[in-house]
């Protein structure tokens, strides 16, 4: 009877002593929130380091693409407290400051000791300031991204194919510099039969869904010219938005899209891209550099079979790109957030930072991305660097989303439905974003 | 017996609880015993309703709470009413129940007629005819996304095979004239069996007398198919347009999951404009009046339809 008793206080101490402690460790535990997508793997890997340093566990809540703005920008108006973390698109900073659901990260990074200065400036505008261009943070630049270009290295050196190309344009087959080059190479691939199966010239952005074509139109539209507003008035958008030049450019975005895409690629944004690229569909493929590493090690058109190029130049030589990416954040109403803002110092130094780019992750840290090894220590790198000195973003105003849906729209409708003219898209596309301007008071 | 059990549990009712519910008169207990539902409904369905028509005249964002919400009055109404856009998704979607409705009447009607032949194996063939209704949306969805795809899709070989064009010309997503098309065929191919029950349960409730007597009287088939089968089955195929009609009104699943509204805004119906305006673009206020724009829609004119149904069975 007393053998049992003991037995019984025993194993009854054990369980509470086990749940006390197990109770400990997860009050403690981070949950950081962010997209589904390789790089997030990538993160998970590199938190553990996080975990043995400090002890804090963490958590992970990753939502696929499709869902990500809509999960998270509900959990955010919610006041929702299941991120500590989030790692928010670049377009969401301004309406997350102003509805204060990030905690302004000045003081913390002067207490840290963590200097702007020493990031990616391109990606400190884009990702962590709010007005942009005023010392006013909310985000740790987290994940460098901008829409480039890869293409079937294999394909191009066909001497056969070479020599074709050669004889019909007059230059050497090869990345194109000018996205007049890039049509023409485009072309060229269109429904030709490589290794007995057809291919097709380009994969490019056409999603209607969420923000697919809007980022590929942009990609294209900024080096034709294309102002978002008047640089001398703010929010002045007629003849800018809609200046010739950016007729010109969604002309071209039209014509590529009818000329060298494969047969049904009317709806199709990055994994789309990423399929048509990996079964060996296109030639060309447009994406998000998160992409590369992944198809840098694919068995089938990976290694040496792919290259990488900036997106190229406009008429007039100007040249930009579309930046993706996004800053890390601590959400306003955590209560953990002494213990997320102790993560944002540890992802800041630079040996994490380094770590981060070994495994996948973009850093935007400038110690990182120009040490003198950078540029070969992948056979992408070159070519990210150089995309994210000419980066552009779309707005990202407190109303970032109906800016967004109005141009999905205007842009679905004219390339892919072929529904009237580029000037009537643009035009559309003035008086609706004045309508959400003026709806905002700030017009 | 029944009395016995009754007794025996009133016996075993405890006595403080038997005199509470001896104090309660029966239609006490009825509302005691509806009100749940009664409060569940006017928490899920009235409340939300009154909500959304008080939000409709506000400029109020559900991703904005701190802003402070003003009175619009009519605007967003006389907004919505004068928006191109939105008289275009209402097209679409007009075209879209007019046709899903023709197609499924027809040849819903016609199944159950062949089926109420009674052959050898009918039972079969209804089951088999049933399936695809049995499905969920969303793997119909996406089952019919992969037979449209212009290079791997069955869809496009078996057009090509008959028709010789290359099946990746057969973009029937992609299309502006074809990709309506394609979700009108999903929708009939899923929804058909629904109506063919309902046919068929007409069918079956016509009395066999009528036809012997026809018979008698030696009416050919097609005048008794004229003069006794479409009559008589005519309430039950106008309760299955009503149906079909009210769902395909507010039909967003199918069409987000083939087309998402597109290419540009060719299939966009009014549930999908509806769902962009007040999840992506946020503005809810504006969707809120949208949405009561619909449903008075969809109420007058399922109203009038079921005065219309009235008469027809009173004839």
């Amino acid at each position: 009877m007393k053998s049992s008793l003991k037995l019984a206080l025993g194993l009854t101490s054990a369980i509470t002593a086990s749940t006390a402690v197990s109770n400990v460790a997860h009050a403690e535990d981070l949950t950081l929130c962010w997209a589904a997508w390789d790089p997030a793997n990538a993160l998970v890997e590199l938190s553990k380091d996080f975990t043995k340093e400090t002890g804090i566990g963490m958590k992970f809540e990753f939502v696929p693409w499709t869902n990500y703005a809509d999960r998270f920008l509900n959990e955010l108006n919610s006041h929702g407290k299941l991120c500590d973390l989030i790692i928010g698109d670049s377009q969401w900073i301004g309406g997350a400051a102003e509805n204060g659901h990030y905690v302004k990260l000045n003081d913390f990074f002067d207490k840290e000791k963590i200097s702007m200065d020493d990031f990616v400036p391109a990606t400190v505008v884009g990702y962590s300031e709010w007005p942009k261009n005023t010392p006013n943070y909310w985000a740790l630049p987290a994940m460098g991204d901008v829409v480039g270009w890869t293409y079937r290295k294999d394909w191009f050196s066909k001497p056969e194919l070479q020599k074709e190309f050669k004889e019909k344009y007059g230059w050497d087959l090869g990345p194109p510099t000018t996205f007049d080059q890039l049509k023409q190479v485009a072309e060229f691939f269109q429904k030709r039969e490589i290794d007995g199966k057809t291919v097709y010239g380009a994969s490019i952005y056409t999603e209607r869904g969420s923000e697919g074509i809007t980022m590929g139109a942009m990609d294209v539209l900024y080096s034709y010219g294309f102002q978002y507003e008047n640089p001398k008035k703010p929010y002045e958008m007629e003849g800018f938005v809609n200046s010739d030049k950016s007729v010109k450019g969604l002309e071209f975005y039209k014509a590529l899209y009818d000329c060298c895409t494969p047969p049904g690629a009317s709806n199709s944004y990055m994994g789309e891209g990423v399929d048509a690229f990996k079964s060996g569909q296109v030639a060309m493929h447009m994406n998000f550099a998160f992409t590369w590493p992944g198809l840098q090690k694919d068995e089938n058109v990976g290694g040496d079979k792919i290259g990488y190029f900036v997106n190229p130049k406009g008429p007039d030589g100007e040249q930009f790109a579309q930046l993706g990416g996004q800053g890390i954040s601590v959400v306003s109403y955590s209560d953990k957030q002494e213990a997320a803002l102790k993560y944002i110092k540890w992802f800041a130094n630079k040996d994490v930072q380094a770590k981060w780019w070994s495994l996948g992750g973009y850093s935007c840290l400038n110690a990182v991305v120009k040490d003198p090894g950078f540029p070969a220590s992948q056979p992408y790198a070159q070519t990210f660097l150089d995309s994210m000195a000419i980066v552009k973003d779309f707005w990202a105003e407190p109303s970032y989303a109906p800016l967004l849906q109005a141009s999905q729209k205007r842009f679905h409708d004219y390339v892919v439905a072929g529904q009237g003219s580029a000037k009537d898209a643009l035009d559309g596309l003035v008086k609706d974003w004045t309508q959400v301007f003026q709806d905002d008071g700030k017009m | 017996m029944l009395n016995r059990t009754a007794e025996n549990v009133a016996r075993a009712t405890p006595e403080p609880l038997a005199r509470k519910v001896r104090g309660i008169s029966d239609k006490g207990l009825a509302w005691l015993f509806i009100s749940p539902t009664i409060l569940l409904l006017l928490a899920i369905n009235i409340f939300p309703l009154f909500w959304a028509i008080y939000l409709s005249f506000t400029n109020y964002r559900a991703n904005r709470p701190n802003e402070v919400v003003k009175n619009l009055g009519f605007a967003n109404y006389q907004r919505i009413l004068g928006d191109k856009d939105i008289w275009i998704a209402m097209q679409t979607t007009a075209h879209f129940v007019f046709w899903t409705i023709l197609l499924q009447t027809l040849i819903g009607f016609t199944l159950a007629w062949l089926i109420d032949r009674k052959f050898r194996g009918h039972a079969f063939w209804t089951t088999l005819i049933l399936v695809p209704m049995m499905l969920s949306p969303a793997v119909v969805g996406n089952f019919w996304r992969f037979l449209y795809e212009p290079q791997i899709g069955l869809f496009a070989y078996a057009i090509s095979f008959v028709t010789r064009i290359p099946p990746t010309d057969i973009q029937m997503l992609s299309n502006v004239s074809l990709a309506p098309w394609s979700i009108i065929i999903v929708d009939t191919w899923m929804w058909t069996p629904y109506v063919m029950l309902i046919c068929l349960a007409g069918l079956r409730s016509i009395p066999e007398y009528i036809y012997e007597a026809a018979e008698v009287d030696r009416a050919s088939n097609w005048r008794q198919f004229w003069s006794i089968t479409l009559p008589m089955a005519l309430p039950f195929i106008m309760l299955a347009v009503l149906f079909r009609g009210i769902e395909n009104f507010k039909m967003f699943d199918m069409v987000n999951l083939l087309t998402g509204g597109g290419p540009g805004s060719t299939t966009e119906v009014a549930s999908i404009t509806l769902k962009r305006q007040a999840f992506e673009s946020w503005r809810t206020g504006y969707s809120s009046a949208f949405a009561i724009i619909l449903f008075v829609a969809v109420f007058g004119l399922a109203n009038i339809y079921v005065k219309a149904l009235n008469k027809v069975k009173q004839r």
